[in-house]
């Protein structure tokens, strides 16, 4: 190897090293984190929202083909701006998936397991999501959306 | 005889796969409804585009290179039975899986993710066609280990290496994917299992699946270490820095696979971070790879009378119609720019929230497996076909200017996927029947421009693919000159060319390392699987969301 060819594998390897760094710092000074094993969640069949107060919520998000269900049937959820949501989503049939645009939200659902992210909605406006799984004849029918609302529209609009 | 069987009825295959290729961009806008040779159902011809071009023509052209180039370059003759058994028993897989796929049996996309099943024949399918390949490697080995008896302290022909290390890789991955299919998949959809535990079958796939690249990726490698550099008119700038490219690739290629299930449940952050790392580890050899050759090239361009800093870069044959093989493997170099670049987004964690899964995704493997590696194949199909069956290449001009077609095209085509991709614009859908209807509730506006550019990238694709096919089909049927010299390859010399050393000619020690690197890798993943899922899913089809009865 000649010297110019050993100095473009140390830069390529310190390259790497400053990218990957770089993901260390994400995960552990800015706490962006991705999905990882869940052993400690009850499984559910069940949409639901709960409210925590100040201004958090649970979500738990059924999908099946070919809809997302947060209860009763429901795939628009409507929350005031700021909402902090930690979202757990299960399959009833087959593999299923979705990436909330604009956030980091981006999810897959498989049968046999719980997945959770959790995202914060600082703006206002819809969030639209599509699955982006291949779930069988209706794939691209289904999708839902977030819309996040200013505070004083929330008061009575939500649920 | 052999050689017309490995290479051109794959060809027919590929081709078939393209226009399917056109026809999901049609779809994907809306621009057609229907597709009149395969039916209205996207998913199906989109099942058949990705298992043809994807698994079917790469793998042939993988074992028929190998077939080609190994006894070439050892001196040794190929046991041609042991070769036939392999080709027909890939050829049976391929068409048993193609027919399935064909009459809507097997409508479950090339990566056939449970719980949607697909007919038996479709996995016995996929089976034989990589026992078929697995065939052909055994019949390499002895070849080699008698030549490395043979000839010690000679350096293994690059080219060799290069070929072992892609079947050495192939061999482990599959491994894994043969278990999933025999194990997993087969039994349950035949009914005899009730369940399937879907995330360790995934899990499984992509043990295979990533390592699946190198296996497209490898060979292509080979024809740029060991043809592009003479193409060029010049010399391989170290004959080192390849060797130790295709030892890594032995080790890092395969405990990566948890980056393509980063998104994914019950599979731990911290275990998915280290296949992250694993994935950079990896992705030196290709850093490597491009000093090396870009440092060829300059090389070879000062051969040529060029001065200054950059002037070898307009010194080159792009248009030699003599050497039309480095117009196909320089514009797979600079679509894999872009392609390399896009996978290391893609392996980046916590970055990958951003494009898992979108339309990002199949814009990146189409600057890879549709870049480099298809221009390389085409180029080395192209080769073959000509040395083995005796024939002058013909319409030379078409055939150097069908791969700078195919890089305009894919470059828009690729654009427009992973634009699309970044607003949240999802893959594997059929956009055109909701997303890009404005008739739909579902219509997604800020999405049509980026669905209509990679139209046009389609395109162009398929015009650039005709381009190459009509000469490649005029040379098959052209006449046969049987006063043509024996089969040859351009091999290149080496600029740097180091004595052999010791770490860089045994393989034994570095597949040791990669078997402990997968040990290390896995197992804790594998664990986690099986502590992260609570049930078993039955079988389903596509079409309904109940599941299939058990026939019991």
């Amino acid at each position: 190897m000649g010297k110019a060819e050993k100095l473009a594998l140390t830069l390529s390897g310190m390259l790497l090293i400053v990218f990957f760094a770089a993901i260390i710092y994400a995960s552990a000074a800015r706490g962006i984190v991705i999905p990882t094993c869940i052993t400690d969640v009850e499984p559910f069949t069940q949409g639901s929202i709960i409210d925590m107060g100040d201004n958090r919520y649970e979500i738990q998000m059924v999908a099946r083909m070919w809809a997302f269900d947060v209860g009763t049937g429901r795939n628009v959820i409507t929350l005031p701006v700021g909402a902090e949501v930690d979202l757990y989503v299960v399959s009833q049939d087959i593999i299923h998936g979705f990436h909330i645009e604009r956030t980091n939200l981006n999810l897959m659902a498989v049968p046999g397991a719980i997945n959770y992210a959790r995202v914060k909605f600082d703006k206002p406006g819809e969030y639209f999501f599509a699955c982006h799984e291949f779930c069988g004849a209706a794939h691209h029918t289904m999708a839902g959306r977030f819309v996040i609302t200013e505070p004083a529209q929330t008061a009575g609009a939500q649920q | 005889m052999l050689m017309a069987v490995l290479i051109i009825i794959p060809m027919v295959l590929l081709v078939i796969g393209v226009y399917g290729g056109l026809m999901q961009t049609l779809f994907r806008a809306g621009i057609i409804q229907s597709d009149p040779f395969m039916g209205p159902d996207y998913y199906k011809g989109l099942t058949l585009h990705g298992v043809l071009n994807a698994i079917v023509f790469t793998t042939f052209f993988a074992v028929a290179f190998g077939n080609a180039i190994i006894p070439w370059s050892l001196k040794k003759a190929l046991n041609t039975k042991i070769a036939w058994v392999s080709g027909i028993l890939m050829l049976v897989g391929s068409v048993m899986a193609g027919v399935m796929i064909f009459i809507g049996e097997a409508t479950v996309l090339y990566t056939f993710y449970p719980p949607l099943k697909a007919h038996p024949l479709f996995y016995i399918g996929l089976t034989l066609l990589v026992i078929g390949s697995w065939v052909a490697f055994f019949n390499w080995i002895p070849m080699y280990l008698a030549w490395r008896r043979e000839n010690p302290g000679v350096k293994t022909p690059m080219a060799v290496l290069g070929m072992m290390v892609t079947f050495i890789v192939w061999f482990i991955a599959t491994l894994a994917v043969a278990f999933q299919i025999l194990f997993l998949l087969l039994p349950w959809s035949l009914g005899w299992v009730d369940g399937v535990n879907v995330m360790l079958a995934r899990t499984l796939f992509w043990f295979f699946g990533h390592p699946l690249v190198y296996f497209w990726l490898l060979p292509s490698y080979v024809m740029f270490y060991v043809f592009l550099p003479k193409l060029a008119g010049g010399k391989l700038y170290s004959d080192m820095a390849g060797r130790l490219v295709f030892f890594m690739f032995i080790i890092f290629s395969i405990p990566v696979g948890t980056h393509h299930q980063y998104m994914d449940p019950a599979i731990g952050a911290n275990w998915k971070l280290l296949h992250g790392f694993f994935t950079f580890a990896v992705a030196l050899p290709s850093l490597i790879t491009a000093f090396t050759l870009a440092a060829s090239l300059e090389y070879a361009g000062r051969q040529r009378g060029a001065t200054g800093l950059f002037g070898w870069i307009f010194k080159l044959p792009y248009f030699d119609r003599e050497r039309w093989m480095f117009s196909f493997l320089i514009s797979g170099l600079i679509i894999f720019l872009l392609g390399g670049i896009s996978g290391i987004i893609n392996a980046s964690y916590q970055l990958n929230t951003a494009v898992h899964n979108t339309a990002w995704i199949p814009g990146h493997f189409h600057l890879t497996v549709a870049g480099p590696v298809l221009l390389a194949f085409l180029a080395g199909s192209l080769w073959l076909v000509a040395e083995y069956m005796k024939k002058a290449v013909k319409m030379k001009g078409w055939v150097v200017a069908s791969p700078y077609l195919w890089l305009v095209g894919v470059f828009i085509f690729s654009w427009g996927m992973m634009r699309g991709g970044l607003i949240g614009m999802p893959r594997r859908t059929n956009t055109g029947a909701s997303y890009a209807n404005p008739e739909s509730s579902l219509y997604q506006p800020d999405w049509i421009t980026y669905i209509d550019i990679s139209v046009i990238g389609g395109v162009l694709m398929t015009i650039a693919i005709i381009v190459y096919i009509i000469p490649f089909f005029a040379t098959v049927f052209s006449k046969t000159n049987e006063e043509k010299e024996a089969v040859d390859f351009p091999i290149s010399e080496a600029y740097h060319d180091e004595p052999q050393v010791k770490w860089l000619t045994n393989l034994k020690p570095w597949i040791i390392v990669a078997i402990i690197l997968i040990i290390i890798s896995y197992t804790p993943v594998i664990y986690d699987v099986l502590q992260g899922t609570y049930e078993n899913s039955p079988r389903y089809s596509p079409n309904s969301p109940v599941p299939i009865e058990n026939p019991r």
